[in-house]
């Protein structure tokens, strides 16, 4: 079939390729700079795009002035909590909302549909004040503390369980089973790709999240790998090339996570793009 | 027998009423002590001043307020948050769209594309500030270089008030096109063949297609994507807070109402005026998300 409008192949695969450039040359940029002397990462006549020597005393330099096994922990401790937390307290909710009648269900519903609608800074301040008066802060659960529940997962979860035929719990209750069983052993199981969405959304929203962590823990080490950036960015502003090697430190696991599970990513966030 | 039945029953609505708030509960109590409670708490908060180092809250009405309308910085702040946001809102969708539509055909490296146009999405905003900073360096950036070989003049792409929204929105714009990209993708799929395949007898193009077909397919992802693409870019905070110190001249030109929420709050210890900033932000919102559930109808096919 001849059309005449219709964009040659290689055009798109030009655009798609200058596109592709464009994404990951910052990446590739902050990977070259990191491993440039000073000398170099400045110098404009030449302009040097690759190290001449790679200089890995950047990284130990780095390495020793920041606690980086300690940042870490923190960002894993705080990622992994959030993550079960919302998964755990979010199913069962959406359950509930999903399938089981109750006095107060549209109301607490509504509580979940609202909080979503507004803007999180505004919980923010008495967030901070309530870990304040708890003594709490400097640690691994005023990390947790915000995403100890998810509104937003239980939104989507609900989503998930409603999509489920309604005959599966009645051939369950035939079978003796209690609503616990009939939530755990069958319905459950049945979401896992609504739970691995879920998961993946708020590993990524607490691993990127900056202001919660500056605020509440203001102790270098009790710091996040986000909120520590900030500070090493303070702290030396004009070392580009450290500045870049603590860059790299900071987004590897994440950038790791992502190419062994990058299926699961994008399909997470389409999917749940669809329910919402 | 009657009697058995009726006790059966409500022994049956009864376990379901105490399993359905037993399994709401951690979530109902979370809301309420972390979101319900600080909201009231937010609004209560903004009718104080607080003392000096955060100490001694006095009440002070709507002082607050009064003092936020007649402060100029916040003008420039709610003016830059919707500048910010017209600036990236549109252009991401645009070049999200393009790549999604390229990517839905028949094309090889599909998955690769998709792969590498998300990663973005998954780098901590904090380090990608940072190398954006660098690239937009006046004169070490990449940028700056790439430029002066084509003979152009060397940039102050971030100290530069009149340009510094710009170079930020760049930022936003990069980081939000994959994850834009995978959700409209998604909905493109969900478009049925046999439509293109009979509009391709009836001799239509491929651009009356687009507008024809595609689009109002896609207006409910789109109407999704649009909304959650305008909230995220009235609350932008990260880069700005890493680009732009409360020093630079460029400030004043690229403060967001989050950032300067933020400043008053925590840098200042102001948290009666932070709070009555992000009921303003909160407003700005509600409105912003209302005008779109309106408009909404007259644009959102749903099928």
């Amino acid at each position: 079939m001849v059309r005449t409008n219709r964009m040659p192949r290689y055009f798109v695969h030009l655009l798609l390729v200058v596109g592709a450039i464009l994404m990951i040359m910052p990446f590739v940029w902050m990977l070259l700079t990191s491993f440039k002397s000073v000398t170099e990462s400045t110098s404009m006549n030449p302009f040097v795009f690759f190290p001449s020597a790679w200089k890995w005393e950047n990284y130990s330099e780095v390495l020793r002035q920041n606690n980086f096994p300690r940042l870490y922990w923190n960002t894993f401790a705080m990622v992994a909590l959030r993550v079960v937390c919302s998964i755990v307290f979010s199913a069962m909710a959406a359950y509930a909302f999903a399938r089981l009648k109750f006095p107060g269900r549209n109301f607490f519903f509504g509580l979940v549909l609202f909080q979503m609608m507004v803007p999180t800074q505004i919980f923010i301040i008495p967030q901070y004040l309530m870990v304040d008066s708890l003594g709490m802060r400097n640690t691994i659960f005023a990390l947790l503390f915000p995403g100890l529940v998810s509104a937003f997962g239980t939104f989507l979860l609900r989503q998930f369980f409603m999509g489920l035929p309604k005959e599966l719990e009645e051939a369950a209750k035939l079978d003796g089973c209690n609503i616990g069983q009939t939530f755990v052993r069958i319905m459950l199981p049945l979401v896992r790709s609504g739970m691995v969405a879920l998961g993946i959304f708020t590993a990524l929203f607490a691993f990127k999240d900056l202001m919660w962590p500056m605020i509440v823990n203001t102790n270098s080490n009790a710091a996040t790998l986000s909120s520590a950036l900030a500070k090493i960015q303070g702290a030396y502003s004009v070392d580009y090339p450290e500045l870049m090697a603590a860059s790299v430190l900071a987004i590897v696991p994440m950038l790791i996570l992502y190419v062994i599970f990058q299926k699961q990513f994008i399909e997470g966030v389409a999917t749940s793009g669809g329910k919402l | 027998m009657n009697k058995q039945i009726a006790r059966r029953i409500s022994k049956q609505t009864w376990g379901e009423w105490s399993w359905g708030w037993f399994l709401i509960a951690p979530t109902i109590i979370g809301l309420i002590v972390l979101n319900i409670i600080p909201i009231i708490q937010t609004a209560y908060l903004s009718l104080f001043k607080s003392g000096d180092f955060g100490r001694g809250n006095i009440y002070v009405g709507l002082d607050n307020y009064r003092k936020m309308f007649s402060d100029v910085q916040v003008w420039h702040s709610v003016g830059n948050t919707l500048l910010y946001a017209l600036l990236v809102v549109p252009t991401s969708i645009a070049i999200s769209l393009i790549v999604a539509v390229f990517l839905n055909g028949k094309i090889c490296g599909k998955s690769i594309y998709r792969t590498i146009y998300f990663i973005p999405m998954v780098a901590a905003p904090a380090a990608v500030t940072m190398v954006w900073r660098w690239l937009y360096n006046e004169h070490f950036g990449l940028i700056n270089y790439l430029l002066s070989r084509i003979g152009a003049d060397a940039v102050d792409w971030v100290g530069s008030p009149k340009l510094s929204l710009i170079s930020i929105a760049i930022i936003g714009i990069w980081s939000v096109i994959g994850y834009n990209m995978v959700l409209l993708l998604a909905g493109l799929q969900e478009i049925p063949k046999d439509f293109y395949e009979a509009s391709d007898i009836d001799g239509a193009s491929r651009f009356r297609q687009f507008f024809v077909i595609t689009l109002p397919l896609l207006s409910p992802t789109l109407f999704f994507v649009v909304v959650t693409s305008i909230i995220q870019a009235m609350q932008v905070f990260d880069v700005i807070y890493m680009m732009i110190d409360v020093t630079s001249p460029a400030y004043e030109h690229t403060v967001s109402l989050v950032y300067l929420f933020y400043n008053n709050s925590f840098k200042y210890s102001n948290k009666g005026y932070g709070s009555a900033i992000v009921i303003l932000l909160l407003a700005i919102i509600l409105i912003i998300t209302f005008i779109q559930m309106r408009a909404q109808k007259k644009w959102v096919n749903y099928m």
